[in-house]
């Protein structure tokens, strides 16, 4: 069943009786009856649909109960599908048995804001620790985020493996390096991994409930912060779901200086990426002269825009920062240089017999279990999944300045790294295009405030692939819900299952060939 | 290997001093080491960073430490994995519930002095995430801390003046 618009399709198969539309913020979005939610999915991923996204939303400020959501993409198109819940018991049929994605999302909106998947068939809460009040649900209206909660005793069950010669090593939440918290465990058989599980969460701080504390312009600040490494992309999904919802539009140049940034920011976290992947092979001279490149970068963000990193640069209405000639001038001087550096380390990184021998064949995750688990970003590119949002929701400037196709199909960690060097490359030639055609005019202007009840929806592709951010105003128009997915909520669960049968030693590397936002995933 | 001795004499030495007025944002807490003990971490000073719920921009900027331009081992700094080994402990974030209990046992692993060192806004008073069911607030919430690098995040060139003021280093 394929028909060239997903949403065509959906209205026509549940009947136009079964699936209200809602006024268009973003993306459009369907309001089907909870019966039919998982039905939705059922058609959707037989029209060779990915699950984007899935999450729940407490309505009684508005006199309803709670509603399940749902965002689809196929190509170019993205939708929404949602559900009202009944009051009594709050529950929905679980999409797991037709998306393998669906199955964190829905331990998190079990364990966060206590409505049911029914079916699910991992009942252990997802982010909410096993020594948390069981019913504690921290998204939930009638939950006061002041209050701390009091620790209890608790037991978490994890995966087991039995047999002659299997045993388990535990890693984290501290790890070795300079990095972020979170827990691996795997059951492994002398060096090869049978199987590898992971507890995350450790780096949850509240911030989809702080959001609806915090005015949409504070907001902007606070999504900067969802993931440090990925500011730029956070702030510009949060500001253009916001904007969705106000039904309004940045200035035309404040969108082209977004993208600058936007792609700045690529590059210095792919040069990062490639800096800590040479030292994860122990090559210290690829890792020291990557590292060197970066930081050129990030005092050129320090000079131009007044911060390394670009943070609170961007916010609802445009940005707080324009690009003067001078600056132009400087990003121009510097890309050239930075490229031409930059050329001559790639011709020693593929010339690196070493680095092959450790990348080759690593983590190696096929085309086919990328599309099932709905893998996005460099993890997808680099097995065979054409997913960009910037070519497939092309949010102003990427219909005019469009980015290259980078798909590679080995889904190794060197397929990993390589879409990075292409993509620096690729980042490289679009900042320059930017810069030649950027139109003139104003970088800020304030977006009306947000009626009661408006929603927007928004997808972004950061530096590590597609964000998708849905915010929801309550009564008043103040923020009754802010919803986050970071691209590593999905390629967590890629990363599983890419190292089985790998080797133990090789684990470090292949994590950081995904190199997989902790802060993002547990929000 | 040509090519790789080439790039290396083409780069040469690009690691700066650093510049006084970075210590603005170094404020230091409670008491200092004795004497004999400074100069011991003066040229030897091993750090345990412990991410306790940070965004993880600031673990970008400790990273940078290490990095040709800041190169902290030219003051004898070091990351350890253990915290057994470690003199410091380098603490980001806001205190994550989840991560609190974490914290503590890699406090408790440490040999003394454990010096406590907290970069960044969170981990002064939970920045943006603030107190909350889920964040506990600044690092004093749960240990004692030494001294506090503020900056959101602070600059890498700040970490390193802020990690010398608290071993009282007269660099």
């Amino acid at each position: 069943m394929t028909m060239s618009n997903i949403l065509a399709m959906l209205v026509s198969a549940l009947g136009a009786q079964n699936a209200a539309q809602e006024p268009y913020s973003g993306a459009p979005a369907l309001r089907v009856p909870a019966a039919l939610f998982v039905r939705a999915a059922e058609l959707l991923k037989s029209a060779d649909s990915r699950l984007c996204a899935e999450w729940a939303a407490d309505d009684t400020a508005f006199g309803r109960s709670f509603s399940v959501w749902a965002a689809y993409n196929r190509g170019a198109e993205y939708i929404v599908v949602t559900s009202d819940l009944p009051k009594d018991a709050p529950s929905f049929p679980t999409l797991t048995k037709h998306y393998v994605a669906a199955y964190r999302f829905e331990r998190q909106i079990m364990g966060l804001m206590g409505v049911k998947a029914d079916g699910h068939p991992d009942m252990r809460p997802w982010i909410k620790h096993e020594d948390w009040p069981a019913d504690a649900y921290p998204l939930r209206k009638s939950f006061d985020a002041a209050v701390a909660l009091p620790r209890v005793e608790g037991r978490y069950e994890w995966i087991k493996a039995n047999g002659e010669g299997v045993f388990e090593i535990p890693v984290g939440p501290v790890h070795a390096g300079i990095i972020e918290p979170g827990h691996f465990r795997f059951q492994a058989v002398g060096e090869r991994i049978l199987n590898l599980e992971e507890k995350l969460g450790y780096v949850h701080k509240g911030i989809e409930k702080r959001f609806e504390s915090l005015s949409w312009e504070e907001g902007a600040r606070l999504a900067g912060r969802i993931s440090g490494d990925t500011t730029v992309a956070h702030a510009l999904a949060y500001s253009l779901a916001v904007e969705n919802a106000a039904g309004f539009f940045a200035p035309v140049r404040a969108a082209w200086v977004r993208a600058l940034l936007l792609e700045r920011e690529r590059m210095c976290n792919h040069l990062a990426d490639l800096a800590a992947i040479c030292n994860d092979v122990s090559f210290t001279f690829g890792y020291y002269q990557f590292g060197l490149l970066r930081e050129k970068l990030l005092r050129t963000n320090h000079r131009l825009f007044g911060h390394r990193l670009m943070m609170d640069r961007v916010m609802p209405g445009g940005v707080s920062v324009d690009i003067t000639d001078g600056g132009e001038g400087e990003i121009i001087a510097e890309t050239g240089e930075l490229m031409e550096e930059y050329e001559r380390l790639i011709n020693i990184y593929d010339d690196n017999p070493s680095l092959k021998d450790r990348l080759y064949g690593s983590g190696a995750l096929s085309p086919a279990k990328a599309k099932d688990m709905g893998v996005v970003g460099i993890a997808g590119r680099a097995s065979g999944q054409e997913v960009d949002a910037r070519r497939q929701y092309p949010f102003l400037p990427y219909d005019a300045v469009i980015p290259k196709s980078i798909v590679l199909r080995s889904g190794d960690a060197h397929a990993r790294a390589w879409v990075r060097i292409e993509e620096v490359r690729d980042s490289a030639r679009l900042s320059l295009e930017l810069l030649q055609k950027m139109p003139q005019g104003k970088i800020f202007a304030t977006p009306p405030a947000l009626v009661p009840d408006a929603k927007g929806f928004s997808a972004v592709e950061g530096w590590r692939g597609e964000i998708i951010c849905w915010v929801h105003a309550g009564p008043g128009g103040k923020p009754n819900r802010c919803m986050v997915r970071d691209p590593s909520a999905v390629n967590w669960l890629a990363l599983e299952q890419s190292v089985k049968e790998d080797m133990v030693p090789d684990f470090p590397l292949v994590n950081k060939s995904f190199n997989n936002s902790y802060s993002g995933n547990d929000l | 290997m040509l090519r790789i001795l080439h790039q290396i004499f083409r780069t040469g030495i690009v690691t700066e001093p650093l510049a006084p007025e970075e210590e603005k944002s170094v404020e230091l807490v409670g008491e200092r080491l004795e004497e004999a003990v400074r100069k011991v971490f003066e040229g030897s000073l091993t750090i345990r960073m412990v991410d306790a719920g940070s965004c993880n921009a600031c673990e970008l900027e400790i990273h940078a430490l290490n990095n040709p331009i800041y190169n902290c081992e030219r003051f004898g700094i070091t990351f350890t994995a253990s915290p057994r080994f470690a003199d410091m402990l380098l603490v980001t974030g806001p205190v994550a519930g989840n991560m609190e209990v974490a914290l503590k046992r890699a406090y408790d692993a440490m040999p003394p002095p454990k010096l406590v060192v907290a970069v960044g806004g969170c981990a002064y008073d939970g920045g943006i995430f603030g107190k909350s069911y889920a964040s506990k607030g600044g690092v004093a919430s749960v240990l004692p801390v030494s001294a506090y690098i503020h900056g959101c995040p602070p600059t890498p060139a700040a970490i390193l003046t802020g990690i010398l003021a608290a071993i009282g280093s007269k660099r």
